[in-house]
């Protein structure tokens, strides 16, 4: 906004700067705009008249593709098996999101009371986490629920839990997502509490100077004065969490080659693989993932709004 | 809580006593709270250093019925046995090809449309920003069924140009706005000055504001090199065959294909601290601006 100001005093200034370079923006968007269309807006596209269409062996064999409306929508959101997958996502996203941000909320708490060096050393374990690339985080957790020789077995063993040795955390649905959810925990908690962090460094200290000589205590301080200053943060790490926490394609996926029932731990993402790799059922699939872009553009907008008022700021 | 100290400290200052400054109480909270810091920190840090604890250790080892908490093995077999592995130097090279083409690509038409928003006020600014935004959250898994059919019908499978088209496209909205914070940043003046003295515009814009936008670019960069090199979704779906595939792909079946004779877990741990080092160090020097870039402002209001 001070840009423009600056290059244009008057209050004709927009109708000149148009005549002036009507062209120009819009010659330096066409690449960007080119590789979006390209990438996104065909694969887009090709999904929803996929999802209107009948596509199933004969189309693969070349028949043209006939149109049926919303029967594949019908066939597939009346599939009991695609709302368990729902389901299933759901609450493994709500879940991992809410702990995630709680704990990433107690961890810059913490970071905030201890001294320097432990906070140091807080700091750049939660950064190495969080820097750590997915596949390998994902391997290296597999390493440690390994049924055989992984050091968490080891671990119960020496804390007198004989009857987990030896146990595959990988095999059992509810162990398998125990160690999902610890994965995808443990990778994104650092993004959380460092930001929350940072946010809790901002709170001016005039203000909390003004109620410490009002006689509030440190827990009223930290109830009364710093939450709410620091809600705006929490609320948008947590939906960007629970964003996040909807695609997690690659964890459930690493973790499923340990030999975990597939069909039973499949979330979305992964039900959408199965069904357009595995079944090339392509129009159910394209159904599905119509279905996730449309639940993740209804999540963004608050985000989104949010970063659309930093831009007009 | 540092606070609080200065706090206390000060009344003594001011009135200029002698006595020595007092020694900070220890108080058994504070202790409680340090020790559960340092805990913390053990539990994040655990599985980084677990993997670089057993790619130094021999596999015997790591089978023994005793895991081996220091690396009192050290050994390089295991690094030096994935290094000249050649479906890691072939996923290698495939991995910095895309990471390159990408990255060159993602900085040029990001950087052209960030100078169009943040230097012009054009009709449909706002919808381009308000798509930009919202592309950026879109799931590779709602997408990729639908890119693996077109890459397929136009013979892109398993092409370094194929899964690089698609990772330009991922990649250009959140590096639009990162760049846009950037260029936003340059003040115009500077440029409209150097123009007074003579220079055309693209001199002045090349002379003055690119070298002050070099930071941007460079951080840009970082940001798409992790992007790209750390990818497995949409490479898993785009490139199935065994000879196109990228690091985080190749790691997966170099899991799978010792699985059957027991894993090595050595070799398989070496492999992973071989692909995590690079991004580590590079995720270090630009972690700063990508906490900032998406919640900056959110305090302040």
């Amino acid at each position: 906004m001070t840009l423009t100001t600056g290059r244009t005093a008057g209050s004709d200034g927009i109708a000149i700067r148009r005549r002036r370079t009507p062209a120009t923006p819009y010659l330096l968007l066409i690449p960007a705009v080119a590789a979006l269309l390209v990438g996104l807006g065909y694969p887009v596209y090709w999904q929803i008249i996929t999802s209107l269409q009948e596509f199933g062996l004969m189309q693969q064999f070349g028949a043209p593709p006939e149109f049926i409306g919303l029967d594949n929508y019908t066939r597939i959101f009346t599939d009991p098996e695609v709302w368990s997958v729902v389901a299933k996502s759901i609450a493994f996203c709500l879940v991992n999101a809410l702990v995630t941000v709680g704990l990433g909320l107690g961890l810059a708490v913490l970071m905030r009371a201890v001294p320097g060096w432990v906070r140091m050393s807080m700091q750049i374990t939660l950064l190495l986490a969080w820097a750590t690339p997915l596949v390998a985080a994902v391997t290296v957790f597999r390493w440690l629920f390994d049924d055989r020789n992984g050091v968490v077995n080891w671990m119960f063993v020496q804390l007198g839990r004989e009857n987990l040795d030896g146990y595959n955390w990988l095999g059992n649905v509810w162990t398998f997502f125990l160690v999902a959810s610890l994965v995808v925990i443990w990778m994104s908690v650092p993004f959380v509490a460092l930001s929350i962090y940072a946010g809790l460094t901002q709170v001016s200290e005039e203000v909390l100077e003004a109620a410490r000589i009002d006689g509030a205590g440190s827990r009223q301080i930290l109830w009364r004065i710093i939450m709410p200053l620091v809600r705006p943060v929490i609320a948008i790490v947590l939906l960007l969490q629970i964003i996040w926490d909807l695609r997690v394609f690659a964890q459930i996926r690493l973790l499923q080659d340990a030999g975990a029932p597939i069909s039973e731990t499949n979330l979305l993402g992964n039900y959408i693989y199965e069904l357009g790799v595995g079944s090339q059922d392509f129009a159910g699939a394209a159904a599905v993932s119509l279905f996730v872009l449309v639940l993740t553009m209804v999540l963004s907008g608050p985000y989104v709004r949010y970063l659309m008022k930093e831009d007009a700021a | 809580m540092s606070a609080v100290l200065a706090d206390t400290a000060a009344p003594a200052a001011r009135t200029g006593e002698r006595r020595p400054v007092r020694r900070r109480r220890i108080r058994p909270g504070k202790i409680l709270l340090s020790a559960l810091g340092l805990l913390m920190a053990l539990v994040w840090v655990f599985p980084v250093y677990w993997m670089m604890n057993s790619a130094v250790t021999p596999d015997a080892i790591l089978g023994a019925d005793t895991p081996q908490l220091l690396p009192v093995s050290f050994t390089l077999t295991n690094l030096r046995s994935v290094l000249t592995d050649s479906g890691f130097l072939n996923a290698l090279g495939m991995s910095v090809m895309v990471t390159f083409l990408t990255i060159t690509l993602v900085l040029a038409f990001a950087f052209l449309a960030a100078l169009a928003i943040s230097r012009w006020r054009f009709r449909g600014r706002t919808s381009f920003i308000l798509a930009v935004l919202f592309i950026q959250m879109l799931p590779a898994e709602g997408l990729f069924i639908a890119q693996y059919q077109m890459m397929s019908s136009l013979g892109l499978l398993n092409q370094v140009i194929g899964i690089s088209v698609l990772y330009v496209a991922m990649l250009v909205p959140f590096t639009v706005w990162m760049l846009r914070g950037f260029v936003a940043g340059v003040p115009i003046e500077l440029e409209e000055a150097a123009m007074v003295d003579g220079l055309s515009r693209p001199r002045a814009f090349l002379r003055i504001t690119f070298p002050l936008l070099a930071p941007g670019l460079v951080a840009s960069g970082v940001y798409a090199f992790l992007q790209a090199w750390n990818e497995f979704t949409t490479a898993l779906v785009i490139l199935p065959a065994e000879s196109a595939q990228t690091l985080p792909i190749w790691l997966r079946s170099f899991l799978s294909a010792s699985a059957n004779r027991g894993i090595n877990w050595a070799e398989v741990m070496a492999a992973s601290t071989l692909i995590a080092v690079p991004v580590i160090v590079f995720f270090l020097f630009v972690q700063g601006r990508m906490t900032s870039g998406l919640v900056s402002g959110a305090v302040k209001g």
